[in-house]
C-alpha cells in the first residue's frame, strides 16, 4: 500500500518537472516568433560559445599555424569556446540548449532554428562587413524570412565526389560510380551519413530518371520519394560505411576502406596533407550543396561579442583564410583579393551567381512542396529522417 | 530535559523512524536520480516531437510505440543487437574461462598478481583509443592485413564480425574477474577428490568446475551482455554500414531530434535486460554480482 503510494507520488512529480520543461508549439506553417534585433551593442562580455563545422572556427588546435580565433580573442578580448558539428541536426539539437551563442547553420537548420525561435533577427547595420557581402547571398529564403535578415552569409560550395586517384581509374565524372548497383567499388563506398543525403539520391535520378520529374531534390512527392529511398537500399549493399565525421573519412580514404564517397574539399585537403593520392570534382549531374550563415541564439547573454565575431569572421582578411582552408567560395566579396592562391575565387566560382545557382543547397524539406506544387503533398524531414533509419537497415 | 536529549530519546524509542531518517537521504537519491530518470523516459515516449523544429509536444499516443512493433526496420536492428550481443557473451566466456582458471588454479601467487594488473590495465585506458586502435588494426593496410595475409587471407574489415570482437575485448576484464573470483571460491579438495576417484581434468573440469562455476560465468554476462546492449560508439567506428539499437536512439535524438521516438526505442533494452535478469535469477547468478 505505502509503496504504491509512493510510486505514484514519484510519477506525479515527474510529469510536473516533465511538463515544465517543455512547451507545445504549433507547427505547420512558418510564422517566426515574434524576436527583435538589437539597435546597439553595449560593451564586449569577454565569453562567446561558438557552434560551427569543423574548419570554420580554427583555433590552433588541429594545426597551430591555421589559427583565427586566436586574434580575435586579442582583438576583443571575447574568450571564445568553439564546438564543431558534422551534420545540421546535431547542430539544431545543439542549438536547442541555448547554450551557444553564435552558429554556422547552413540552409537545412537555419529555417529550423528560426521557426522554434532559438536564434534572433540580425540588424546587419551593426556588422559593417556585411556591406560586401555579395549581392546575390543577402536575404535569401535560407537566411532571411518576409525580407528580415537573420543572419550573416559566410560562404557556399558543393558537397564533392572524391576518390583515390591511384585505386580509381579513370576518374570518375558521374555519381554513377556510387549509385550503379554493379560499380567497380562495391564495398568501397562512403556516403554521408545524414537523412539530407536523400537529396543527392534525387538529385543522381533527376538526371538519369526524367520520367520521374523531380524539379528540386528537397521537394519530393510519394513516387519520387520512394524511387530516392529504393536507389539508397540499393546503395546500402555496396557502402563500406556512412561518414560524418570528417576526420574518420579521411582516415578511411587514407587507408584504402573507401575509395570512393561525397566528401567536403576541407576532407580531400586533409587527406592530401597525409599524402594520400585523393582527387574530388563536381560531377557532371551536379551536387548538393551549402550556404552557410552564421546566426545569433536569442538567448545569448554574450550578444556584443557574438556581433564582433560576426564581424570579424566575415571581413576580408579572415573569411579568405576560412574560405581557403574549408575550400568553399567566401561571401565577402573583398575576400578574393586576400586569398593567398590569387585564383583561389575564379575557381570556386565566388564572383559566379550564376554558377552558384546551379548547386542544389541544403534546405528543409517540408510538407508543402518547395518546386510550388499544390496538387501533392511533399515528403517533410519527419519521414525523411524515419526513411534514413530504414536505409540504413 | 533538552532538545537534543529529547530527540535522541524519542529517536530511540522509536528504532523504524530511526532507520527511516537515515536511510532516506541515498533512498531519495536512488529514486530521482535512478527510477525517476527510468520514469521520465518512458513518459517521454508517448509524447511526439514537431518534426520541423524537434521541439516536444506533449501529446498522449502509443503512436510511437506503434511505429515501434509495426516497423520492421526495429526488429531487424533489435535482433542484429541481440544477435551481436549474445556473440560478445559468448566469445568473451570462451576466451575468460581458460584464463580465469589458470589464473585461480595454476598460476603461482606472483604470476597470479600480475595477471590481475595486466586484465585490469585496459580498464584504465580510453574507450576511444581502443576502439579507434582496432579501426587502425583492422583497416584495409592494418596489421590484420598483413598478419591474415600471410596465410592468403584478408582482413574482415569493418562490419557486425569487428564490432563484435572490438566490443568482445572492450569487456572481457568485465568476464574474467567473475570467473576468476568464483573459481578462487572453488576449494582445492574437490579437484584432488575428483582425481582420486580417477577423473581426467576434462572430466573434472566438465562435472567438478562447470557446475560450480556457472553462477559466475552468468554474472559476468550480465556485464557483457548490457554493455553491449546499450553501445553505439563501437559500431560506428568498426561496424562499417551496419546500426546498433544505441544508434537508432542517438540518431533520434541526435540527427532527427525526436526525444520522444529516442525514448521509445530506448525501452527495448531495459525490457530485454529485465527479462534477462528475471531469467538468470534462478542461476543464482545475482548473488555473485
Amino acid at each position: 500500500m505505502y509503496r504504491k503510494a509512493t510510486l505514484a507520488g514519484l510519477f506525479c512529480a515527474v510529469l510536473t518537472v516533465a511538463a515544465c520543461g517543455t512547451q507545445s508549439t504549433s507547427s505547420g506553417g512558418f510564422t517566426p516568433p515574434k524576436l527583435e534585433a538589437p539597435t546597439k551593442l553595449g560593451a564586449a562580455e569577454g565569453a562567446l560559445n561558438v557552434l560551427a563545422w569543423p574548419g570554420y572556427a580554427e583555433n590552433g588546435s588541429n594545426d597551430p599555424t591555421v589559427n583565427w580565433v586566436g586574434p580575435f580573442e586579442a582583438q576583443t578580448g571575447c574568450k571564445v569556446n568553439v564546438k564543431t558539428f558534422g551534420t545540421s541536426d546535431e547542430a539544431v539539437n545543439l542549438m536547442g540548449t541555448g547554450q551557444y551563442d553564435v552558429v554556422s547553420a547552413s540552409g537545412d537548420a537555419s529555417l529550423r532554428l528560426i521557426a522554434s525561435g532559438d536564434v534572433a533577427p540580425v540588424n546587419t547595420a551593426l556588422v559593417p562587413n556585411y556591406a560586401d557581402t555579395f549581392a546575390y547571398l543577402k536575404n535569401r529564403p535560407w537566411n532571411s524570412v518576409n525580407n528580415v535578415a537573420y543572419g550573416i552569409p559566410h560562404g557556399w560550395g558543393a558537397n564533392l565526389l572524391a576518390w583515390r586517384g591511384d585505386k580509381v581509374a579513370p576518374a570518375p565524372t558521374s555519381w554513377s560510380v556510387m549509385f550503379d548497383a554493379n560499380s567497380p567499388y562495391k564495398g568501397k563506398i562512403t556516403p554521408y551519413d545524414s537523412p539530407i543525403y536523400i537529396a543527392d539520391a534525387a538529385l543522381y535520378l533527376m538526371a538519369h530518371h526524367p520520367d520521374l520529374g523531380i524539379k528540386n531534390p528537397y521537394a519530393l512527392d510519394d513516387k519520387q520519394f520512394q524511387a530516392a529511398v529504393d536507389l539508397l537500399k540499393q546503395q546500402r549493399g555496396n557502402v563500406s560505411e556512412y561518414w560524418s565525421d570528417y576526420l574518420k573519412e579521411s582516415q578511411a580514404f587514407n587507408s584504402g576502406n573507401s575509395l570512393v564517397g561525397t566528401a567536403w574539399q576541407v576532407t580531400v585537403n586533409t587527406a592530401k596533407t597525409q599524402g594520400t593520392d585523393i582527387d574530388a570534382t563536381l560531377p557532371s549531374e551536379g551536387a548538393t550543396g551549402w550556404s552557410d550563415t552564421w546566426m545569433v541564439s536569442a538567448k545569448s547573454p554574450h550578444q556584443t561579442c557574438a556581433y564582433q565575431w560576426m564581424n570579424y569572421i566575415v571581413s576580408p582578411k579572415v573569411n579568405a583564410q576560412v574560405a581557403e582552408y574549408f575550400g568553399e567560395a567566401p561571401a565577402n566579396s573583398k575576400a578574393c583579393a586576400q586569398t593567398q592562391d590569387t585564383h583561389f575565387c575564379d575557381t570556386y566560382h565566388a564572383a559566379d551567381a550564376a554558377f552558384a545557382s546551379k548547386i542544389s543547397y541544403w534546405t528543409t524539406p517540408l510538407a508543402q512542396c518547395l518546386d510550388g506544387r499544390t496538387n501533392v503533398t511533399c515528403a517533410d524531414y519527419g519521414k525523411w529522417t524515419r526513411a534514413w533509419t530504414e536505409i540504413k537497415g | 530535559m533538552s532538545i537534543p536529549t529529547a530527540v535522541s530519546s524519542f529517536l530511540y524509542r522509536k528504532p523504524r523512524i530511526r532507520l527511516g531518517l537515515l536511510l532516506s537521504g541515498p533512498m531519495a537519491w536512488l529514486g530521482v536520480a535512478y527510477l525517476a530518470a527510468l520514469a521520465a523516459l518512458f513518459v517521454t515516449a508517448f509524447w511526439r516531437a514537431d518534426s520541423f523544429t524537434g521541439k516536444v509536444i506533449i501529446d498522449w499516443s502509443m503512436d510511437n510505440f506503434h511505429t515501434l512493433f509495426t516497423d520492421k526496420v526495429y526488429r531487424a536492428v533489435t535482433m542484429r543487437t541481440i544477435g551481436i550481443a549474445v556473440g560478445v557473451t559468448v566469445l568473451d566466456a570462451v576466451i575468460a574461462f581458460p584464463m580465469a582458471l589458470y589464473m585461480a588454479k595454476v598460476a603461482t601467487p606472483r604470476a597470479r598478481r600480475m595477471l590481475v594488473i595486466a586484465i585490469m590495465t585496459p580498464l584504465w585506458a580510453s574507450y576511444l583509443v581502443k576502439v579507434y586502435s582496432w579501426r587502425v588494426m583492422l583497416s584495409g593496410n592494418g596489421v590484420m592485413h598483413w598478419l591474415l595475409s600471410q596465410f592468403g587471407l584478408d582482413t574482415p574489415g569493418y562490419g557486425l564480425f569487428a564490432t563484435t570482437l572490438t566490443l568482445a575485448y572492450l569487456w572481457l576484464p568485465y568476464m574474467i574477474l567473475p570467473i576468476y573470483a568464483g573459481l578462487d571460491r572453488l576449494p582445492d579438495s574437490l579437484l584432488d577428490a575428483s582425481s582420486d576417484l580417477g577423473g581426467r581434468s576434462w572430466q573434472t573440469i566438465r562435472s567438478v568446475v562447470a557446475p560450480m562455476v556457472l553462477p559466475s560465468v552468468v554474472a559476468g554476462s550480465i556485464f557483457t551482455f548490457s554493455l553491449t546492449l546499450g553501445d553505439y560508439i563501437t559500431v560506428k567506428i568498426v561496424g562499417g554500414p551496419s546500426q546498433m539499437l544505441g544508434n537508432v536512439v542517438y540518431d533520434n535524438i541526435g540527427a532527427a531530434g525526436n526525444l520522444p521516438f529516442a525514448a521509445t526505442v530506448a525501452c527495448i533494452p531495459v525490457v530485454l535486460i529485465l527479462i534477462y535478469l528475471a531469467a538468470v535469477r534462478r542461476t543464482g547468478a545475482l548473488d555473485n554480482l
